[in-house]
């Protein structure tokens, strides 16, 4: 054991190139199978197919699933290695599935991209990365998966690299590491290749662990949004949890959007007494003057940390198969803010996978396109641009009760 | 900031976040770990109350040692219990001794059933865990369920960035999972830092005890000398056995458990 955080990350790639299959070879060489696990896995797959393990029944667990073959939604699973915790998000390869696939990969830290030895790069492997590097998402680990299918010829890797190279370099995102790798036969997973001697850099356990946990944005300014503000004995308490840097008692606050103005009274926490919470931690405060403070409201200490505008920039991936017409008024909700809004002006339609602009100054975004638009919102709210605080720099657009689609601020 | 206060700050934020939305909520208790440190983490959220019902779904076939600690946290923690049996099929003779799916669906799912629909809440607090069992860990942290309790897995509302499906249309209710990304050892290495009560069969009498508590009748105890938290702790980090291998729900099929969450088992 170790005290490192655990490390979430995202396996994301084309249908077929093997993510589920990495997943169990990532388990199964590093004994984080249960015998009973092996077990159920031996008779499932002995009952499917001819006795051979089938890896990627760790992950996939529905019926569905392992009738066809491929993961429908994400799933969590945890391993470790000598050195940390790890949180394995399985994204599904399936067009039909991107929205659990980005449920999964807003979630993570790093992202392990695989990519097919023999098909090259698929439609899903663009959309993915394009969406990841949407995200935000920096460590990246590309592996090249099914070497034991070309032969594990070094030419054969070395061009395939390039192209994925150059097309990842053309979506911003800059890959720490290419592994050659049969995920099947378990090269250069956890255990340096026999086949592939001609390969020197890292297994794909090595490179996972030398990959950083985010940094905590403590020492960023104040961003701290009311969640809700409860009554209890009493006392008005609001609630919320610190999105960025540090707050004190006494501290002078301003409360966004608006004018107004109070000071920290005191910092509540059930059975604590502090005088300080950082970011990340869900806190109460009391205020000194009993201004009214509700949910949306977002504090803190300089006004320049935010935004305030009721117009917003941004690239949104849409993520309903009811396409989005731009007469329509739909939900917005960014951090513990939630207004409505309309979509004012559709920039650009964009093809999730090929990137290829469908339309300009559209009327209608479709399931799975990206749309570069500008949003007008009901009210002024407080944010940031997606690449100062992410937390207050993305959103969501709600149609009734659902997410239909979620954006970053440019 | 370490990785359990992470975990209870999230908690805390999706426990806040749904009694927002919802307010007509509830936490489903089920006395074992999972739920009363779920519990712990709610008294925190609301520093010190808990402002909803707490609902036992009780089959009548729970250890002794279930209800008497049931009991005595409802007076310490001044708790709004709701116990809920379904007394009709009780009456018939309704027992594992039937079929264990039958069983769990009529006195665990039906009974809650029942208990929502008398009560009328709209949103469900579990304790439930992703690394529990493989169907779990496809679960959302807001997971809504239809009005004939089924949950449409393979249709799951995206879930991005701390922002949850709101409001539920009438005929539906959402199951709030603030647990789901715990495994089980953060659960026991919390409840040491915090000192959770938690009920005594957890702990190794004469060599044995229960990993995994429910219905006397369907959990087994496991060999172990675990008699404090900390060698428990130290078993757990050490053991190769997965979790709920001594309940005998999830051993009669691969399937089952899909079957039970579909129709809306805990």
């Amino acid at each position: 054991m170790n005290d490192k955080n655990p490390l979430n990350f995202v396996l994301v790639g084309h249908i077929d190139h093997g993510k589920s299959t990495l997943i169990g070879r990532l388990f199964y060489d590093t004994n984080s199978l249960p015998p009973d696990k092996i077990a159920e896995l031996k008779k499932a797959s002995e009952e499917r197919m001819d006795g051979e393990m089938e890896f990627a029944f760790i992950m996939d667990h529905l019926r569905e699933e392992r009738e066809q073959g491929i993961t429908i939604d994400t799933a969590h699973t945890f391993f470790h290695t000598d050195k940390r915790e790890y949180v394995i998000i399985d994204a599904p390869g399936h067009i039909e599935f991107v929205k659990n696939m980005l449920t999964g990969a807003s979630q993570a830290e790093a992202a392990l991209l695989i990519v097919d030895a023999e098909e090259g790069v698929g439609e899903q492997t663009k959309r993915h990365a394009n969406l990841v590097s949407m995200l935000g998402l920096e460590q990246i680990i590309v592996v090249i998966n099914k070497m034991d299918i070309v032969n594990y010829e070094e030419t054969h890797f070395n061009i395939l690299k390039d192209k994925v190279h150059e097309f990842l370099n053309s979506i911003n995102l800059d890959p720490d590491y290419y592994i050659p790798i049969s995920a099947l036969k378990g090269d250069n997973v956890a255990k340096h290749s026999e086949k592939m001697k001609w390969y020197k850099g890292m297994t794909v356990l090595e490179s996972l662990d030398s990959l950083e946990n985010d940094v905590s944005l403590e020492n960023k300014g104040l961003i701290f949004p009311i969640q809700d503000v409860y009554k209890i004995s009493g006392k008005r308490i609001a609630v919320g949890r610190i999105e960025s840097g540090v707050l004190r008692t006494g501290m002078k606050v301003k409360i966004l959007p608006g004018t107004g103005e109070t000071s920290v009274k005191s910092i509540e926490k059930f059975n604590e007494s502090t005088d300080e919470a950082v970011a990340g931690e869900s806190i109460g405060i009391i205020t000194n003057d009993p201004v009214f403070l509700e949910r949306g409201n977002v504090l803190c200490v300089e006004e320049k940390e935010l935004t305030i505008d009721d117009k917003i920039s941004s690239s949104l991936i849409w993520l309903s198969k009811e396409a989005f017409n731009k007469d329509e008024k739909i939900g917005f909700r960014l951090a513990t803010q939630e207004t409505k809004a309309n979509i004012t002006e559709i920039r650009e339609r964009v093809d999730s996978s090929s990137l290829e602009v469908l339309e300009e100054k559209a009327s209608s975004i479709n399931n799975l396109e990206i749309g570069e638009v500008e949003i007008k919102t009901k009210k002024p709210l407080a944010f940031t641009k997606f690449v100062d605080v992410k937390e207050m720099g993305r959103f969501v657009l709600v149609r009734g009760n659902d997410v239909v689609a979620g954006g970053i601020i440019l | 900031m370490d990785h359990l206060d992470k975990l209870e700050n999230n908690s805390i934020y999706i426990i806040r976040e749904a009694y927002n939305q919802f307010q007509k909520v509830a936490a489903l208790w089920s006395i074992g770990k999972d739920s009363t440190t779920l519990l712990h983490l709610i008294r925190k959220a609301f520093l010190g109350e808990v402002p909803f019902p707490v609902v036992h779904i009780d089959t009548g076939y729970k250890f002794k040692e279930i209800y008497d600690f049931r009991d005595e946290y409802t007076k310490k923690w001044n708790l709004k219990l709701i116990v809920h049996r379904n007394e009709e099929a009780i009456r018939c003779g309704m027992g594992p001794h039937k079929s264990k799916l039958e069983c769990c669906t009529q006195l665990k799912t039906n009974a809650l059933k029942d208990a929502i629909n008398k009560y009328g809440f709209r949103a469900l607090y579990l304790g439930i865990r992703r690394d529990e069992h493989g169907i779990r860990a496809k679960e959302r942290v807001f997971s809504p369920r239809d009005e004939d309790f089924e949950w449409d897995y393979k249709n799951q509302p995206p879930e991005l960035w701390d922002q949850y499906k709101s409001k539920a249309k009438e005929e539906e209710h959402l199951r709030v999972h603030p647990l789901l990304g715990w495994t089980e050892v953060d659960i026991w290495r919390y409840i040491k830092k915090e000192e959770i009560p938690v009920v005594s069969l957890y702990f190794a009498k004469n060599g044995k005890r229960f990993r995994s508590i429910g219905c006397e009748p369907c959990v087994d105890p496991i060999d172990s000398d675990a008699d404090t938290l900390d060698k428990m702790i130290r078993e757990l980090e050490e053991t190769d056995i997965s979790e709920r291998s001594g309940r005998s729900q999830d051993k009669e099929s691969d399937y089952m458990m899909q079957k039970l969450r579909a129709l809306g088992y805990m």
